[in-house]
């Protein structure tokens, strides 16, 4: 069977499930099943973050360099396209209106987010430029810096609603966010396998070397970072035409920090470790609020100064607990839980015959194999002595 | 004229804050190559701990000089007890990992330190006991100085002299030389590294802590989050003097301090609205690494492979 063939195959069963999964979120439900709304917001906010860790993965986890304003890449798509359909919505809601509502909104819908993704990557370029010339921590605090200096500009800007939020049309649904949350990971998932790929994990390996072999590592960690900034964008998009109303509270250095929790937790340069870290951190929150009649006691100062031993729910504790989860990630398992492995189905497949070349060249996830040899060497020495 | 010399007071007075935390992020970045994301956090804790010393000392009621002393040197001791056990029980632990790690490891540290103290001492902000008499004082015809402004500046200043004696005349001083010069070869010289590193992250945090009683008699409102942009700025200043350089610590965050007012003050004229006030900084940041990478003072090194 061709490998276009299989794709086919492989889109048309991702749609046709995803169709279902949006039809049951709909009040009338599919076929008598049906997903309450809650459980629905879970499920779309499961796919925007999907979204946002294995675009972030691929500047983060492949090419080693440390990206930290995810939020701000986010922010920019989000109001540059709700601007556009907020402006625009109305008149092009009628000049489609032959393709019927649903046909209408999306056909939008794939505007705004060529628009998001666009404004999303010009930004990224214009922020990456200047700090990845550079080796180092710079792009981290510019990245920070970036996304703050967004939030204030966007809050100074009265056309998208400053301060007082933003009203955007809800043309976004649990479908389209599916399709692109499969359509991010099916492309940079293909980037990684390419030889740009090669370059972006040859950076992250040892930048020296890899510049020492011909690798433009400007040029290739530029590209890289543009590219997570569209992906970021499009999430953007997504999330500002699904909430309906876009704040800049929701951009804030915390979301940033939550999709870099995500890639950490599953271990960067993992694609499926990115999207189960999207998965458990969307849904860790929600477990502990449904935990929340658990009552932990802490010390707590009073507002004339008094100390207290009060009980707090376990709750409160959210963002403490994910700090926490970060820093002993980092001391017991630095490499995140996945590392950079994938974890599959593929051990459920018949082992195939090792190409001539394999042996010399490296594995699948790129380590070449006299490095691998070396660590094995190593470790077995270590457990001789 | 005088609105102008008063911009300049008002934002030097910002800038030796700024110059203060520079120096902590300076002095940890010189020795182990980190972004100590969590240090601006460390002056949130620094300030929070003046209050509470405040209030249950008892200064709180009754202004005078012995009770902002007594506050100012328990909260940067505390502090620098607190940046101990950070870089001990985070940082060691992970020092022998990528450059990677130790970054998600700081960033980490700064939100558990952000969220436990909103969680301790709710979010909501909370008014710092005034600990000395305020007092207006005329310099150069109409512009005014406080005495919260003076105290920021003599105090700044004196603890600055004090860490260039630490660094220049002291033992460990040029231990910590040495091993900001190559943390290898100090240990084989046989410098208690360990130690060296450890008496770095105390001589940041109490700098920072100073910050902090500091910035809460300026400007009385303090909050768990007051850190993050503060902290952000000030490791601005630290890139724009040459980060890991001591007198560029220095000289950047006194320029971001001005440059900060002065967009506040006159950035109408040109286009720029006040309320971007808080972008000016990283506006710096970029045009700095755009021209020159190693900032004012820093001195270009090439990686040895």
């Amino acid at each position: 069977m061709s490998s276009l063939v299989k794709s086919l195959i492989f889109g048309i069963i991702v749609i046709a499930l995803l169709y279902i999964v949006n039809a049951m979120m709909s009040s009338t439900g599919f076929f008598g099943a049906g997903i309450d709304d809650y459980s629905a917001r879970l499920l779309v906010f499961i796919g925007i973050n999907i979204i946002l860790a294995t675009s972030l993965n691929l500047i983060n986890g492949f090419t080693g360099q440390f990206s930290i304003g995810h939020a701000g890449f986010m922010a920019v798509g989000a109001y540059s396209s709700a601007y556009f359909t907020v402006t625009y919505g109305r008149q092009l809601e009628s000049a489609f209106s032959s393709l019927g509502e649903l046909g209408a909104t999306s056909v939008i819908l794939l505007i705004a987010v060529v628009i998001g993704a666009i404004v999303a990557a010009v930004v990224g370029l214009i922020v990456g430029i200047p700090s990845l010339r550079l080796r180092g921590d710079y792009l981290a605090i510019v990245t920070l810096g970036f996304a703050e200096i967004i939030r204030i500009v966007i809050l100074n800007i009265d056309a998208v609603g400053g301060a007082t939020g933003y009203q955007v049309p809800g043309y976004a649904n649990f479908l389209w966010i599916g399709i692109f949350a499969v359509i991010t990971v099916v492309v940079v998932h293909n980037i990684v396998k390419s030889d740009v790929g090669r370059a972006l994990i040859s950076i992250r390996e040892d930048e020296l070397a890899a510049e020492a072999m011909g690798v433009n590592t400007t040029r290739y960690k530029v590209v890289s970072f543009v590219i997570s900034s569209a992906f970021a964008g499009i999430a953007g998009v997504l999330f500002a035409h699904y909430n309906k109303f876009l704040s800049t509270n929701d951009f804030q250095f915390i979301k940033s920090f939550e999709v870099i929790i995500m890639i950490v937790l599953g271990g960067m340069g993992s694609m499926t470790g990115a999207i189960i870290g999207a998965i458990v951190v969307t849904l860790l929150p929600e477990l502990l609020r449904q935990l929340s009649f658990i009552q932990v006691p802490f010390i707590q100062v009073g507002s004339s100064g008094e100390v207290l031993l009060s009980s707090i729910p376990l709750d409160s504790l959210r963002l403490v607990i994910f700090a926490l989860i970060l820093i002993l990630t980092m001391i017991l398992r630095p490499q995140g839980i996945f590392g950079t492995k994938e974890f599959g189905l593929n051990w459920l497949k018949r082992p195939r015959k090792e190409s001539a070349g394999a042996e010399t060249v490296g594995d699948s996830e790129g380590t070449p194999i006299a490095q691998q040899k070396e660590a094995k060497r190593l470790t077995s020495e270590e457990e001789d002595q | 004229m005088d609105t102008f010399v008063q911009q300049l007071i008002n934002g030097l007075t910002i800038g030796s804050i700024y110059a203060l935390i520079a120096l902590g992020y300076t002095m940890v970045y010189g020795i182990l190559r980190l972004i100590n994301f969590a240090h601006g956090d460390v002056f949130m804790v620094g300030a929070y701990t003046g209050y509470m010393l405040a209030i249950h000392l008892g200064f709180a009621s009754s202004p005078s000089i012995i009770g902002f002393v007594v506050v100012l040197f328990g909260s940067m001791i505390i502090a620098a007890v607190i940046g101990m056990l950070i870089e001990r029980l985070a940082y060691r632990p992970v020092r022998k990992y990528s450059r990677m790690t130790t970054l998600i490891t700081a960033i980490g540290m700064s939100l558990f330190l952000e969220y436990i103290f909103v969680v301790i001492f709710s979010g909501t902000p909370r008014a710092f006991p005034q600990l000395l008499p305020s007092d207006n004082y005329t310099l150069f015809g109409n512009a005014t100085i406080n005495t919260s402004q003076l105290l920021i500046f003599v105090v700044s200043i004196l603890l600055m002299l004090g860490l260039q004696f630490i660094i220049f005349k002291t033992k460990v001083g040029k231990a910590m030389r040495a091993v900001s010069f190559n943390l290898n070869s100090a240990k084989l010289m046989g410098v208690n590294t360990d130690f060296v590193i450890a008496f770095t992250f105390a001589l940041g945090s109490a700098l920072a802590a100073a910050g902090g009683v500091l910035v809460a008699q300026y400007n009385p409102k303090i909050e768990p989050l007051m850190g993050l942009l503060i902290g952000l700025k000030a490791f601005v200043a630290a890139v724009l003097g040459g980060i890991g350089n001591i007198p560029g610590a220095v000289l950047g965050g006194l320029l971001i301090g001005a440059a900060e007012t002065l967009v506040v003050g006159y950035g109408q004229y040109i286009g720029i609205p006040s309320t971007y006030r808080d972008a000016v900084a990283f506006a710096i940041l970029i045009l700095v690494l755009l021209i020159r990478p190693a900032g004012l003072l820093g001195s270009n090194v090439q990686e040895k492979v």
